[in-house]
């Protein structure tokens, strides 16, 4: 079947394409975007999170048909140009990229998180909001870090 | 995965008797049990009928009650005000559930069909599984359960019911709007549930073909107080090994009306008849919790595994009870 969908702004066609493909497949092997991570494919561990029509969701468990017509937003479309993301440029300062696997999902529920938020959340605020992303490197403390740091940088300018 | 074919049908009339008219096809709601057991090997339907884009979707007050289209989300509905000052402990039971992605996506019928965690079910190499091969034993009664049901269980299968939502709404007496092609029909949650008993396969009174399109939720009356206690291996996002929806009416030191239902016990949503009965017009204490949670936790089976469980279940109980009284 075809599958029509808006990734990062642009219109994209996949052919061809089996009922069985998750979202997250097509994205990373028909249209060319192995930002989203494929780890655990069962929902449990957010290395595939991306936006559909705006909120986060897990990619792999989204049939490449229920995606027709929406649109997608990857960690590929956060940056503009070479400028990135305040959140990916808290990671990067604070050190919260290890082996690297869990970071795109984390970036973008990170993303999900401060958008969505005026202030500084609750530390107890961002633990539940991540509680969906596990990453087995960082032992966390730095992710949490990052994300205060993105979130006090945007609610100060 | 098996072979299937996809279809996105227009209307709810053509999504049931799409469904209705092939025993081998499935509805695809928000996919976090569906494409999560195909992808496992336990569903192999041949037709997958996604109905997200039905107008099944959104909360709307109706008197004292909320009709929640079967296709609103999880986030949806943790986010309806009304559900919050009258209901909150609806709202804890939906957030307490699974992760923000999986929220957004999972649907409020989907989270009432989700199937167990029991893991030997989700694994075809396991051969004895009684709810996914009819007759062929059960591995958890055998092996390692753990997280497995002790009321409403039997020796064909302990498997639990792993929703939180589902029972802080058997709490409430919610009402299940059932669409085939013969017409709709309405079950209470209550009666919607099946016994394992000697068909683990049967879980609920849905017939092939038969659509979810809203639940009904009555309202508690004002100044009820409420509550969803979730004891879990961890502080977030693990299911429940013991969990207890409860909502109060109090005045002064007595309970004077009182709703029971546990999580992480039951093979179905179990609710706390016998504890409600203990409750009501009872002094708020710790002998009365005591007597409540002896009531409900009555006559469990239990396995090495879940012997753990009958204490636990008690424990959560009273503690639920406590907070919310005092
Ligand atoms: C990692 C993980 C953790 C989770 N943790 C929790 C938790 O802590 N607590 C909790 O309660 N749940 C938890 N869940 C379960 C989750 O809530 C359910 O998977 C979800 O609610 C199912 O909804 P869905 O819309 O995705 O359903 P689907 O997967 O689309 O459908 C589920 C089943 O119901 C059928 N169906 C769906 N909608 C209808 C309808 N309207 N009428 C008739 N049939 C229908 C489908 O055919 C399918 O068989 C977890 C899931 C995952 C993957
Ligand atoms: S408990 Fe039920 S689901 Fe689990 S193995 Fe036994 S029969 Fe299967
Ligand atoms: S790959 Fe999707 S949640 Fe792990
Ligand atoms: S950095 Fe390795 S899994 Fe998170």
């Amino acid at each position: 079947m075809r599958v029509n969908v808006t990734v990062n702004g642009a219109p994209m066609t996949a052919d061809d394409v089996w009922p069985g493909e998750s979202l997250l497949y097509v994205l990373r092997e028909r249209l060319g975007l192995p930002g989203a991570k494929n780890a655990c494919e069962q929902g449990e561990c957010g290395s595939c999170t991306v936006y559909l029509d705006g909120l986060p969701v897990c990619a792999c468990l989204v049939a490449a048909g229920q995606a027709e017509g929406r649109e997608v937003l990857t960690v590929e479309g956060l940056a503009s140009g070479e400028e990135l993301d305040p959140v990916q440029e808290a990671f990067v300062e604070c050190g919260a990229v290890q082996c690297g696997f869990c970071t795109p999902g984390l970036i973008v529920q990170a993303h999900s998180l401060i958008a969505g938020h005026d202030g500084v959340p609750a530390d107890a605020e961002i633990r539940e909001h991540l509680a969906g992303n596990l990453c087995r490197c960082t032992g966390y403390e730095k992710i949490l870090d990052a994300v205060r740091l993105a979130a006090r940088r945007k609610a100060g300018s | 995965m098996h072979e299937f074919r996809y279809e996105r049908p227009a209307t709810v009339a053509e999504a049931i008797r799409a469904v209705a008219h092939d025993p081998e096809a499935d509805f695809l709601a928000g996919g976090t049990t569906e494409v999560d057991l195909m992808k496992d090997g336990v569903f192999h339907p041949d037709l997958l009928v996604d109905i997200t884009r039905l107008p099944l979707r959104g909360v709307r007050r109706d008197g004292t009650m909320l009709q929640v289209g079967a296709l609103t989300t999880m986030e949806e509905l943790a986010s309806d005000r009304t559900l919050m000052e009258r209901a909150p402990f609806v709202v804890e039971a939906l957030l307490r559930g699974a992760s923000v992605q999986l929220r957004n996506m999972a649907t409020i019928g989907g989270n009432l069909l989700q199937r167990t965690r029991c893991r030997y079910f989700r694994d075809p190499a396991v051969p004895a599984c009684n709810k996914r091969e009819p007759g062929s034993g059960c591995e958890a009664v055998n092996s390692v359960a753990r997280m497995h049901a002790i009321l409403g269980a039997s020796p064909a299968c302990i498997a639990l019911h792993a929703s939180d939502l589902a029972v802080a709404l058997v709490a409430l007496d919610a009402v299940v709007h059932i669409q085939s092609e013969e017409g709709e029909r309405l079950v209470p949650l209550t009666q919607f549930y099946l016994m394992p008993g000697e068909t683990p396969d049967r879980e609920n009174v849905l017939r092939h073909g038969e659509l979810i399109t809203a639940v009904d939720i009555p309202l508690p009356p004002e100044g009820t107080r409420s509550i969803y206690l979730k004891i879990r291996d961890r502080a977030s996002y693990e299911f429940a090994l013991a969990s207890a929806a409860i909502a109060v009416i109090m005045d002064g030191p007595v309970i004077k009306e009182a709703r029971v239902a546990m999580g992480g016990v039951g093979t179905i949503p179990w609710r706390g008849f016998e504890a409600e009965e203990v409750l009501r017009e009872a002094p708020a204490t710790p002998d009365t919790f005591r007597s409540a949670a002896d009531g409900t936790i009555r006559d469990p089976f239990i396995v090495p595994g879940t012997a753990f469980k009958v204490e636990l279940a008690k424990r959560t109980l009273i503690r639920a009870l406590t907070e919310v009284t005092s």
